[in-house]
């Protein structure tokens, strides 16, 4: 019944394996945000999921189940049939991610040609359609503008509009609002949230910011070192977080109510790095994890599920 | 009418800066002219075999080459003003008529070896870029290095040697078969005969620096994100590379290709004396032999000329090939 | 350690690692290859009189032998009877001669205008550049012609008419590195410690400007030879000088029956600018390492 189901993903660089094993579902129009920090693998499995790794990245063992068709399995061709009509990716810079010297009009028209058989007129007047749907503002000029005549948040604005183009079922939203200002960021998570809604998408959100998953997320997947630690409801995840990370994670938080003053409290950090869980045989996170027993050192955990929620941790009794 | 304005623009803020620049050349050039020894009295009557001091002394001050250096500048000055370059005692004819009849020629020339080297070089560049590593670059790497370590004369003279010598597929003297009156397609056919093993022989290094750069250029936009955009959106891997890499990567091939064309013209002179080319090269050759300065003077001014066209050229390339030079 | 040895210690930048940087040359196989071509063609160049005792231009056989004819002249005899390998590896000398000289001449005129534009901008910079300009609108072949006819073409003029021909280059690639490294941090500390702008130009900035200079020199090297061989062919030569260009220009008229006479020297001269052209690459990888090269 899922609409993704990644099984068992490992995927290796030379000299990492940057994630290991992972396995989450997606259900059509829900959110599902992939959280972790930086190299973490989240990205890694972003793009394994649209099959855009760079060369020297290997799938060695896995399967990714969209609609019940293996990812991994198609050949190039067919794999091009998806991406931009079935699957679409927002990037991270919007500075960099739009192509400087083609307008952006050309860049959203050619992705409604390359899918759908319309003519050159009829792909423009979808584009400014699609400029309006994301609210850029006197959209019938702007469309022939080129990427540099925009700031920031309207260029990202322009690369939802470029994915949304053709109903995708699923949109990889890769950490869509990290190089954008606070005020930007809602407005583009707002027009995410308006549009996911109004076309039936779901999305996988990929994130360091709690504030925005615990604001758009219906379920999350924490990541450490290539591996999923925890998954859970929204709710039950922030209410009650079980892995020791993710307790890490919640607790290295700044809670406004509580009235906390750097003369009076510490913020709480998982001491040690991320680089600590490489080489490690058990538990990637038995380092730095407080309630690690040397049992935790000889095999990583499986991950196990408690009904909605799932656990890569023995120590703990949902 | 962006691109009208841009020129107009363009046009008068070179012609502004290029004033003092062209005066400088001639100035330049006047006094390495008056530094070298003899000048055209001196040599046609060397030519001539017999010549008494009398009638050289006659012939120069025929030709106002017995005035002072100033004088000389001043009056060749006055004479630009009119658009006249002088005469020339040598080829008994203006210095004008003299350049227009060559100057076709050599474009014709340069313009081929330009056209073939950048088709050449953008596709063996392409060619190896989307082949990185593995052995068609490589192999064409070595091939490129070798175009670029050859000189372009004798890649011509053994390209004369196959295609003239052995095969007789290809003529190799001349820009057209003399004597001939040829019209209509056979005429065509005949130039374009000719045309061929110069423009080879002259396009040579520039294919090999095309090339390279091409396949720097396009290794380097593969790594940006936008390509990854373009991936994303299922387009074919050849629309990608054509429409979203290549204009981009062809920006700095524009700026190298409008520096080349002053070394073309050095180029050509060689060339154009091996293929006995009737082109402003081998007329400077020429010109600088038989110490024929006013020829000389508007060779290099024209040729000076040329550049400075080139470069505003390359600019309005330029800012057609990225939007973002456009805004001033 | 103090601010002040810290700075004394910016100050010697210029002295890197020499044993990690000495490696990094050796290992890069790019510019192996062409030195190792280098070190052939100079050794040629110095032991040519052991090899081939006498003089060149001596006609020593029967004109127009074919190579592998006669195993005494392994490649063979011009349309004077003259040894062509002979004549070959004397011809080497002119080359490599004119080819370094001129550079060095290049680089010295361009390196002092360049630093001397880059480092003080202002009108002198304009001016310099101006200069630059005027040398860079004349086509570089052209411009070298009509220097070398002020005089009589030996190796020295030809070298130093290649090399006034050359330095504009050099100089706008030194003033851009100049003008970016005026403003860095070690240089505003050595301002700030009262170092002669003579000083700062020499010991500061210019060695870190240095490695794209390095690179281009030998660009010069490669393109100066070129140049040489192209006036050689078009007889602006020394007279009493052998020269690779010169011999393809002599055996141009035999170009049908004895094409060897052009093909030899020619594929000598492509050896030796190959064999530059591969140090210079191999130099930019190293210079200017990449993180990724495909």
């Amino acid at each position: 019944m899922s609409l993704l189901s990644v099984e068992k993903l490992t995927v290796a660089f030379p000299g990492q394996i940057a994630v290991r094993e992972t396995s989450f579902t997606i259900a059509p129009g829900e959110t599902l945000a992939l959280v972790g920090e930086s190299g973490c693998g989240k990205s890694v499995t972003a793009f394994s999921v649209m099959r855009l790794l760079p060369p020297n990245a290997r799938v060695t063992s896995g399967r990714i189940l969209f609609d019940d068709v293996d990812l991994l399995s198609l050949s190039p061709a067919e794999m091009r049939e998806v991406r931009g009509k079935k699957i679409s990716l927002i990037q991270q810079e919007p500075m960099t991610s739009l192509n400087p010297v083609l307008s952006i009009g050309l860049q959203i028209s050619e992705v409604v040609r390359r899918h759908e058989k319309v003519s050159r007129g009829a792909a423009r007047a979808r584009a400014i359609e699609l400029l309006d749907l994301v609210s850029i503002p006197d959209a019938h000029r702007r469309v022939d503008d080129y990427p540099h005549n925009l700031s920031g948040g309207m260029r990202q604005r322009v690369m939802i509009a470029m994915a949304v183009a053709c109903h995708p079922r699923l949109l990889i939203a890769d950490e869509p609002t990290t190089a954008l200002d606070v005020t930007t960021q809602a407005q583009v998570l707002d027009l995410l949230d308006d549009l996911r809604h109004r076309l039936g998408m779901a999305v996988l959100l990929i994130t360091h910011d709690l504030g925005v998953v615990a604001q758009w997320a219906d379920r999350i997947s924490v990541m450490y070192a290539g591996r999923i630690v925890e998954q859970a409801g929204i709710g039950p995840f922030f209410a009650e977080p079980l892995h020791p990370y993710s307790r890490g994670l919640l607790g290295a938080r700044v809670d406004v109510d509580a009235d906390e003053h750097y003369s009076r409290n510490r913020l709480s950090e998982i001491p040690g790095s991320v680089g600590s869980a490489a080489g490690e045989r058990g538990c990637s996170f038995a380092p730095r994890c407080p309630i690690a027993v040397p049992g935790c050192r000889l095999a990583p955990p499986p991950l196990v599920a408690y009904g909605e929620r799932a656990v890569a941790c023995p120590r703990v009794d949902a | 009418m962006r691109i009208g304005r841009r020129i107009v623009t363009t046009l008068k803020r070179t012609a502004v800066h290029a004033a003092p620049t062209v005066l400088g050349i001639i100035v330049l050039d006047f006094l390495f002219l008056q530094l070298m020894p003899g000048d055209v009295a001196d040599v046609m009557a060397m030519e001539a075999g017999s010549a008494t001091a009398e009638t050289v002394a006659m012939m120069r001050e025929r030709f106002g080459l017995d005035q002072p250096m100033l004088a000389q500048l001043m009056s060749f000055l006055g004479h630009l003003v009119h658009f006249d370059l002088g005469f020339s005692p040598r080829f008994n004819a203006s210095v004008v008529d003299i350049i227009l009849e060559r100057l076709p020629n050599t474009l014709l020339l340069m313009m081929s070896a330009l056209s073939l080297a950048l088709l050449l070089g953008i596709a063996v560049g392409s060619v190896m870029a989307a082949w990185a590593g593995k052995w068609p670059d490589r192999v064409l790497s070595v091939v490129v290095l070798l175009l670029y370590s050859m000189p372009g004369f004798w890649v011509g003279l053994m390209a004369v040697v196959l295609f003239s010598v052995k095969l007789g597929w290809l003529p190799s003297d001349s820009n057209m078969t003399i004597g001939s009156d040829f019209t209509g397609w056979d005429l065509v056919l005949d130039r374009a005969a000719h045309l061929v093993l110069p423009a080879l022989a002259l396009a040579t290094f520039f294919v090999a620096v095309y090339a390279r750069l091409v396949r720097a250029s396009m290794l380097e936009v593969q790594r940006q994100d936008f390509m990854r955009t373009a991936h994303a959106k299922g387009l074919h891997p050849f629309l990608i590379q054509l429409r979203h890499a290549l204009r981009n990567a062809l920006i700095p091939v524009t700026t190298v290709a409008g520096m080349h064309l002053g070394n073309l013209l050095g180029g050509a002179v060689v060339v154009e004396t091996l293929f006995g080319w009737p082109g402003m090269g081998r007329l400077a050759l020429e010109a600088v032999l038989g110490r024929d300065f006013s020829v000389l003077l508007g060779v290099l001014l024209l040729s000076s000329f040329l550049v400075i066209l080139a470069n505003v050229l390359i600019d309005l390339l330029h800012a057609w090939l990225d939007p973002r030079i456009g805004e001033a | 350690m103090s601010v002040e040895t810290q700075l004394t210690d910016l100050g010697s930048r210029a002295a890197p690692r020499k044993g990690r940087r000495l490696r990094a040359f050796v290992r890069n196989p790019t510019f192996v290859a062409g030195m190792v071509i280098l070190a052939f063609f100079v050794l040629v160049a110095i032991s040519a009189g052991v090899f081939f005792p006498g003089d060149p231009q001596d006609m020593v056989a029967q004109p127009l032998l074919w190579p592998g004819e006669d195993p005494q002249y392994p490649l063979g005899t011009d349309s004077l009877g003259r040894d062509v390998l002979a004549q070959l590896a004397y011809g080497t000398r002119a080359s490599l001669l004119v080819g370094i000289s001129s550079a060095a001449i290049g680089l010295a005129i361009g390196m002092t205008v360049g630093a001397i534009g880059g480092f003080f901008g202002g009108w002198v910079d304009t001016l310099l550049m101006r200069l630059v300009e005027l040398f860079q609108t004349t086509p570089t072949f052209l411009l070298v012609i009509v220097i070398l006819s002020i005089t009589d073409p030996t190796l020295p003029t030809i070298a130093i008419a290649i090399g006034l021909a050359a330095w504009p280059t050099v100089a706008r690639l030194v003033r851009a590195q100049f003008r970016s490294l005026r403003e860095s941090d070690f240089v505003m500390a050595a301002r700030s410690l009262g170092y002669s702008r003579l000083r700062i130009i020499a010991q500061e900035i210019l060695p870190n400007a240095l490695p794209p200079v390095i690179v281009a020199a030998s660009v010069m090297t490669a393109n100066a030879i070129l140049t040489e061989a192209g006036l050689s062919f078009l007889n602006m030569r020394d007279p009493n000088v052998l020269s690779w260009g010169g011999m393809i220009g002599d055996g141009r008229d035999q170009l049908r029956n004895a094409w060897f006479l052009t093909a030899l020297p020619g594929a000598a001269i492509a050896m030796a600018v190959l064999s530059l052209n591969l140090v210079g690459d191999g130099l930019n990888e190293i210079l200017n390492p990449r993180s990724d090269e495909s």
